[in-house]
C-alpha cells in the first residue's frame, strides 16, 4: 500500500537530521499558523495561488528563490562549518550526512534559487517592457510555476521523510545507480529535478512565444531593452536544453527502477553517456542563469548612469554568440573522461572563445559608466561588484579550458571556486541588482538603500573570504567534497573559508533587514509615477505596481530606450483619448492542483507506491484535457473600469514628482540649443 | 445590448491572436520534443553494440513486422490529412469519419508495437538484458507512448467536433494534433532507418 515507506524513513538515527527535520516542519507550521491568524487563507487562494497574472507568479518565483535561498546558504554554512574543524577529526557530521548536504546544497542552489528567481524576474518585467498585457499563455505560467514549487516540495519533504541524494548534484552513476545508492535519496533528486525541469521547459517555451509574438507596436527585435533579449536568448536555451535534463534523468530513473542497463558498469552500459547527456543540459544551464543577470546589468548600468546603453547592438549579438557557443562547450566538464587530445583541444579551444563575447560586454558595461553620472544605488553597487569580481572567474575560466591545466585541477576546491566565481557575482549579484531595482514596479515602494548597500558590503567580502582561500587550496591539491582531511596547511584557509560564510550570513540578514525596515516605511519610499529611477525602458511606464492589464493603451515605441523617448518628447503620462476593454485571463485552480500532483507523483515515484503514482498521472491528464478543451477561459474588462482606473493614477501625480528631462534632451552639435521635434 | 456585442467581437479577435500564439507555440514545443528524440537516438546509436551477453539486433528485428508497422502509421498520417481537408471544406461528419479511420490505424500500430515489445520480453529479450535492448525499449518506447497520447487526443478531438462543431478553437486545436501526428510520423521514419534498417543489415 505505502510501497517502501515506513515509519524508519523518519529522521531519528540523528541529532542534525532531527534539527534540519523540525526546523522544516516547524517551519511551515509557522506559516501555516501564521496564514490562519491573519485570515488570509482566501485572499491568499483567490488572489494570489490560482492568479495566473504574470507579476503575481514572478513575486511567487522570486519569494520560492529567497526561502530556498536561505534553505540551500544553510547547507553551505554547515559545510565550511564541517571542513573548518574536520582535520585528523570526524568533525560533527557524518560522511553519509556531509555527502547529503553538498548534494542538496548544488541542487537547491541550481533549480530552486536560482532558477526561480530568474524566472520570477523575467515574469514580472519583460511583458512590460515590451509592451504587452501578459505573457502569452498565462494559464501555463502557472503550471510552470507550481511545478517548480512542487520540486522544491519534494527536496524540502526528504528533510523530514527518507534522505536526499547523497551522490552530488550532479548524480553521476555508477554511484548513483541503484548498486551504491539503494536508498531513496536519489529518487528524490531524480523527480525534484525531472518535475521542476518540465516547468522549466514550459516557461521558455511560453517566453519565447511571449516575446516573439506579443510586443507593442513599433517595438523591433532591436529595439526591445537587453533584460528581455537576454530572456530571449535563455528561453530558447530552456526549451532546448532541458529535454536533455528530462532525458538522462528518466534514462537514470529506469536504470534504477526497472533494472536497465544506461549508466551501468556492466551489460552494456555506458556511464560516460551520462556524463554527456548531463552536460548538454548543464552548460547552457549556466549560461540560462547568468544571462539574464547580463541583462539587469544593463538596464541597471545604463539607468544609474544617467546615459544610454553604451553597444546596444554589440551587447545583443555577444548575448547570441553566447546562447549559441554554450551548446557547443560541454565536454569542457570532463576532459579527463579521457577522449582524444583533439576533441579535448576542440572543446577547449570553443570555450576560450566564449570569453569573447564576455569581455565584449564588460567593455560595453565599463563604458556605458564612463562620463557618466554614477548614481551609487545598491543595484549599481551589485553591478559595479560584479564586473571587478567576474572577470577574476572568467580568468580561472580560461584556464580551466585548458586540458592539460584542467588535468590538474579536475575536481579539485579550485572548480569549486570557479564556479562559484561565475555563479554568486554573475548570477545571484544580478538578482540582487534586479530586486533592488525593480521592488518599487511590483510593490509600489522602493526598498531601503542604506541597508541595501550593507548587505553588498558583507555579501561580496564573504565571498572573497569564502572562495579566494578554495583558489590556493585547490593548488595545494585538496579535492572538493571532503568530509574531514589529514593536511594541517589546508586548515587555515578552511578556517578564512567559513568566516566568509558567517559574513555571507550577515550579509542575508541585511536583506531580511532591508525588507523589514522597507515595509515598515513604506508610506515614505512610495512610487507614486512608477519611475523611481528616471528609467528608460518600457516597464517604468506602467504604474507601481502596475494594473492587472499594464498598459491601458498599448505603448508605441520609436527608440531602443522607449520610455526615456516618451518622457523627453512629453509623450509619458497623458491619459488617452479614450479607453478601449481588455480581454483578461480567468484565474484558475488548475495551476495549484497540477503542482500539487505532481508533487505526490514524484513523492509516489520515490517511494514506490505505484497506485497513487498512477491515480496522479490520470488526474494530471484528465485536467490538462479539460482544459484543453475549454474554451471560456477570458474576460471582458469593461473600458469604464480601466478609465476609473487609469484617472485615480494620473491624478496622484503631481509635476514635482516627474523627473527633469530637459537636460536630456538632444541638443545641436554645433549650437548645443535644444532642438525642438526629433532629431 | 450593444455592450456585450462589442465585448464578443474583442473577445474573437483577442482569440484569433491568441489560437495563432498556440500554434507558434506548439511548434516550439515540438522542436523541444525533437531534442528527446535526439538523445534517445543518441544514446541508442552509442547503445545499439552493446548487447553484452543478450540477443543482437540481427537476431531480434523482423523487418516484416516493422514494414506493417510503418504502414499503419504512414497511412494514419494520411487519413488525418484528409480529415483537415475536410475541415477545411466544413465536413464535420467527414472530419469525424476520417478521425476514426485515423484512430484505428493508430491503435492497429500500438497493438503491433505492444505485440512486438511483449514477444521480445518472453523471449528473453526484456530492456533489462542490455544496454542495447534498454536504448531500444526506451526511444521505441517513447515514441509509442506519444502515439498512444496522440490517440486519447484524437478521440478528445472527436469529442469536441460531435458536441462543438468546427468552431475556431477547435479547428486550431485539430491543425495542433495534426502537426503532434504527423511529427511523430517523420520521428517513424527515423527509427525506421537508425535501428531497424542498419539493425538487420
Amino acid at each position: 500500500m505505502l510501497g517502501r515507506l515506513t515509519l524508519d524513513a523518519l529522521p531519528f538515527y540523528s541529532w542534525v537530521a532531527m534539527g534540519g527535520a523540525g526546523v522544516t516542519v516547524g517551519g511551515g507550521l509557522l506559516v501555516f499558523c501564521l496564514i490562519t491568524y491573519l485570515r488570509a487563507w482566501k485572499v491568499l487562494w483567490t488572489d494570489w495561488l490560482t492568479s495566473v497574472d504574470h507579476k503575481k507568479i514572478g513575486i511567487m518565483y522570486v519569494v520560492l528563490a529567497l526561502v530556498m535561498l536561505v534553505r540551500g546558504f544553510v547547507d553551505a554554512l554547515m559545510m565550511r562549518a564541517q571542513q573548518a574543524f574536520a582535520l585528523n577529526s570526524e568533525g560533527y557530521l557524518p560522511p553519509e550526512h556531509f555527502e547529503q548536504i553538498f548534494s542538496s546544497h548544488g541542487t537547491i542552489m541550481i533549480f530552486f534559487v536560482a532558477m526561480p528567481f530568474l524566472t520570477g524576474l523575467i515574469n514580472i518585467i519583460v511583458p512590460q517592457q515590451i509592451g504587452a498585457r501578459d505573457v502569452a499563455f498565462p494559464f501555463l505560467n502557472s503550471a510552470s510555476l507550481w511545478m517548480t514549487a512542487a520540486g522544491a516540495g519534494l527536496v524540502l519533504i526528504s528533510l523530514v521523510i527518507g534522505k536526499f541524494s547523497q551522490a552530488g548534484w550532479t548524480g553521476y552513476p555508477p554511484y548513483s545507480g541503484i548498486e551504491y545508492s539503494p536508498g531513496v535519496g536519489v529518487d528524490y533528486w531524480i523527480w525534484a529535478l525531472a518535475v521542476s525541469g518540465v516547468g522549466s521547459t514550459l516557461s521558455g517555451i511560453n517566453f519565447i512565444v511571449t516575446i516573439v509574438k506579443n510586443r507593442c507596436p513599433g517595438m523591433t527585435l532591436m529595439r526591445m531593452p537587453m533584460f528581455t533579449w537576454t530572456t530571449l536568448c535563455i528561453s530558447i536555451l530552456m526549451t532546448f536544453a532541458f529535454p536533455a535534463l528530462t532525458v538522462v534523468a528518466a534514462q537514470l530513473a529506469l536504470d534504477r527502477i526497472l533494472g536497465f542497463h544506461f549508466f551501468t558498469n556492466g551489460d552494456g552500459g555506458n556511464m560516460m553517456m551520462y556524463a554527456n547527456l548531463l552536460w548538454i543540459w548543464g552548460h547552457p544551464e549556466v549560461y540560462i542563469l547568468i544571462l539574464p543577470a547580463f541583462g539587469i546589468f544593463s538596464e541597471v548600468v545604463a539607468t544609474f548612469s544617467h546615459k544610454r546603453l553604451f553597444g546596444y547592438q554589440s551587447l545583443v549579438y555577444a548575448t547570441a554568440c553566447i546562447a549559441i557557443l554554450s551548446f557547443t562547450v560541454w565536454l569542457h566538464h570532463f576532459f579527463t573522461m579521457g577522449a582524444s587530445s583533439n576533441v579535448n583541444a576542440v572543446f577547449g579551444i570553443a570555450t576560450m572563445i566564449i570569453a569573447v563575447p564576455t569581455g565584449v560586454k564588460i567593455f560595453d558595461w565599463l563604458f556605458t559608466m564612463y562620463r557618466g553620472r554614477i548614481e551609487f544605488h545598491p543595484s549599481m553597487v551589485f553591478t559595479i561588484g560584479f564586473m571587478v569580481t567576474f572577470v577574476i572567474g572568467g580568468v580561472t575560466g580560461v584556464l580551466l579550458a585548458l586540458p592539460p591545466a584542467d588535468y590538474l585541477m579536475h575536481n579539485s576546491t579550485f572548480l569549486v571556486a570557479h564556479f562559484h566565481n561565475m555563479l554568486i557575482p554573475g548570477a545571484l549579484f544580478g538578482y540582487f541588482a534586479g530586486m533592488n531595482y525593480w521592488f518599487p514596479k511590483a510593490f509600489g515602494f522602493k526598498l531601503d538603500e542604506k541597508w541595501g548597500i550593507r548587505s553588498f558590503w558583507f555579501w561580496i567580502i564573504g565571498f572573497y573570504l569564502a572562495f579566494m582561500p578554495l583558489y590556493v587550496l585547490g593548488f595545494m591539491g585538496m579535492s572538493r567534497r571532503m568530509e574531514h582531511y589529514a593536511d594541517p596547511n589546508w586548515q587555515p584557509y578552511l578556517i578564512v573559508a567559513a568566516l566568509g560564510a558567517v559574513c555571507v550570513l550577515i550579509g542575508i540578514v541585511c536583506i531580511a533587514v532591508q525588507l523589514y525596515v522597507s515595509v515598515k516605511t513604506w508610506g515614505s519610499a512610495r512610487d507614486v509615477t512608477g519611475d523611481p529611477w528616471n528609467g528608460r525602458t518600457l516597464e517604468w511606464a506602467t504604474s507601481s505596481p502596475p494594473a492587472p492589464y499594464n498598459f491601458a493603451v498599448l505603448p508605441e515605441v520609436r527608440d531602443i530606450d522607449a520610455f526615456h523617448d516618451q518622457k523627453i518628447l512629453g509623450l509619458a503620462y497623458l491619459p488617452a483619448e479614450r479607453y478601449e476593454d481588455i480581454v483578461m485571463p480567468k484565474n484558475t485552480m488548475l495551476g495549484p492542483v497540477l503542482g500539487a500532483l505532481a508533487f505526490a507523483l514524484g513523492f509516489a515515484m520515490v517511494w514506490q507506491i505505484w497506485w497513487l503514482a498512477a491515480l496522479c498521472l490520470i488526474l494530471s491528464l484528465v485536467g490538462v484535457g479539460i482544459r484543453a478543451c475549454n474554451d471560456d477561459t477570458e474576460f471582458v474588462l469593461p473600458a469604464a473600469e480601466v478609465e476609473r482606473i487609469e484617472t485615480e493614477r494620473l491624478a496622484q501625480i503631481t509635476p514635482a514628482d516627474l523627473h527633469d528631462m530637459r537636460e536630456y534632451a538632444p541638443r545641436g552639435a554645433a549650437s548645443g540649443a535644444v532642438l525642438t521635434g526629433r532629431a | 445590448m450593444a455592450d456585450t456585442s462589442v465585448s464578443l467581437s474583442i473577445l474573437e479577435e483577442e482569440e484569433k491572436k491568441s489560437l495563432e500564439a498556440r500554434e507558434f507555440g506548439f511548434w516550439v514545443y515540438l522542436m523541444s520534443d525533437a531534442v528527446i528524440f535526439a538523445l534517445l537516438f543518441a544514446t541508442y546509436v552509442v547503445l545499439s553494440g552493446n548487447s553484452a551477453a543478450g540477443p543482437t539486433s540481427r537476431e531480434l528485428f523482423d523487418l516484416g513486422h516493422t514494414a506493417g508497422e510503418t504502414a499503419l502509421l504512414l497511412l494514419s498520417s494520411l487519413t488525418f490529412g484528409v480529415a483537415t481537408i475536410a475541415m477545411g471544406q466544413g465536413h464535420a461528419g467527414r472530419v469525424v469519419q476520417w478521425l476514426i479511420l485515423t484512430l484505428l490505424l493508430g491503435l492497429g500500430f500500438i497493438a503491433m508495437e505492444v505485440w512486438e515489445f511483449s514477444s521480445m520480453t518472453r523471449q528473453g529479450a526484456g530492456p533489462g538484458t542490455s544496454g542495447f535492448l534498454s536504448a531500444f525499449f526506451t526511444l521505441i518506447g517513447t515514441h509509442g507512448l506519444h502515439v498512444t497520447l496522440g490517440a486519447v487526443g484524437i478521440c478528445v478531438m472527436i469529442g469536441q467536433v460531435l458536441v462543438k462543431g468546427l468552431t475556431l478553437p477547435v479547428r486550431s486545436r485539430m491543425m495542433r494534433l495534426g502537426l503532434f501526428w504527423h511529427f511523430l510520423d517523420i520521428v517513424w521514419i527515423g527509427i525506421f532507418s537508425v535501428v531497424y534498417l542498419p539493425g538487420v543489415m
